[in-house]
């Protein structure tokens, strides 16, 4: 309660600016009215840096998305989403534009279990865009960069490219 | 005896794995579900519209996509092996082939290496023509020996 939550996102160094804020707000306002399900799980972009193409957004925590009763482990299903959105608007970031894209192919490696009641943060870095593909890695964790808890590689097809 | 276990052998025992799915939280919320069909265990996720990834089109979200493929293949390591515990992911790599749409989508896997302590899973998901796949999966997974 009360806790800085872009903060433990994504450490000190990124707490945005007010007017980075406002873009985060349009990014997470265009992204829910474009994609319901990324609403539905209450995905939030918490920050971004435009020309490395990185980007932090967080899945909340939420008992729907448990994927064994025994332990409240979040589902494998509802990281993969989320990485899959934190990928996708990545290469936006990186783009500089909301752009039309579709995933090519998507691996996630599950590093270690993660904690039952909390969020999780996903930090993606769109490392190279090409004419028709873009390429994406990241790591999600919760809160601490240094222990994450799964790994992404992902590329995707430019829809609207020449 | 370990829950899920007793959960896997009860379902065995009436021919039905519907109730392993049933148990997971994530996959009532995907509006998934499970039924041998011609001794084949399938999973479908009933079309909803807070599965769209993509409204324009629309298109499902690839992470629904995903789910459904990853929850098809631990059911099918469930349903063919004795394992003590859920299966755990180790890794996930969805191809994905052709646009989801707005519709209700069906899944199998079949179990490429059931070792002691890790099965090896390939898993299709389709929607009118299993012919036509919209996504593969290959995963690998940690099993618990009882």
């Amino acid at each position: 309660m009360g806790v800085d939550r872009r903060r433990d996102a994504c450490d000190t160094r990124c707490v945005p600016s007010e007017q980075k804020q406002a873009s985060i707000d349009r990014m997470n306002a265009g992204m829910h009215d474009f994609v319901p399900h990324n609403r539905e799980l209450g995905l939030a972009v918490v920050d971004f840096r435009h020309p490395s193409g990185e980007l932090w957004m967080r899945l909340p925590y939420d008992a729907r998305l448990v994927g064994n009763p025994d332990d409240g482990m979040l589902h494998g299903g509802a990281i993969t989403t989320l990485m899959d959105a934190a990928c996708g608007m990545a290469v936006m970031v990186r783009l500089g534009t909301a752009s039309r894209i579709a995933t090519l192919d998507l691996r996630i490696d599950h590093l270690k279990p993660g904690t039952p009641g909390r969020d999780v943060v996903a930090h993606t870095e769109c490392y190279k865009v090409t004419r028709s593909v873009a390429f994406v890695r990241g790591f999600a964790h919760h809160g601490d960069a240094d222990d994450p808890i799964a790994a992404v590689a992902a590329s995707f097809i430019r829809k609207d490219a020449a | 005896m370990s829950a899920w276990l007793e959960r896997v052998r009860a379902a065995r025992a009436a021919s039905d794995p519907a109730p392993l799915l049933e148990a997971i939280p994530y996959a009532r919320f995907m509006g998934l579900s499970a039924g041998l069909v011609e001794g084949e265990l399938r999973c479908s996720m009933r079309f909803s519209d807070h599965l769209i990834g993509d409204s324009s089109l629309p298109a499902l979200h690839g992470g629904a996509t995903g789910a459904l493929l990853e929850s098809v293949s631990i059911l099918t390591v469930l349903w063919r092996s004795e394992t003590a515990r859920l299966p755990k992911t180790i890794n996930v790599t969805v191809d994905y082939l052709r646009r989801g749409r707005a519709r209700d989508t069906f899944a199998a896997a079949s179990l490429t290496k059931a070792g002691r302590r890790v099965a090896s899973v390939r898993a299709l998901a389709w929607q009118v023509d299993r012919e036509a796949p919209i996504a593969a999966a290959d995963a690998h997974f940690l099993l618990t020996p009882e």
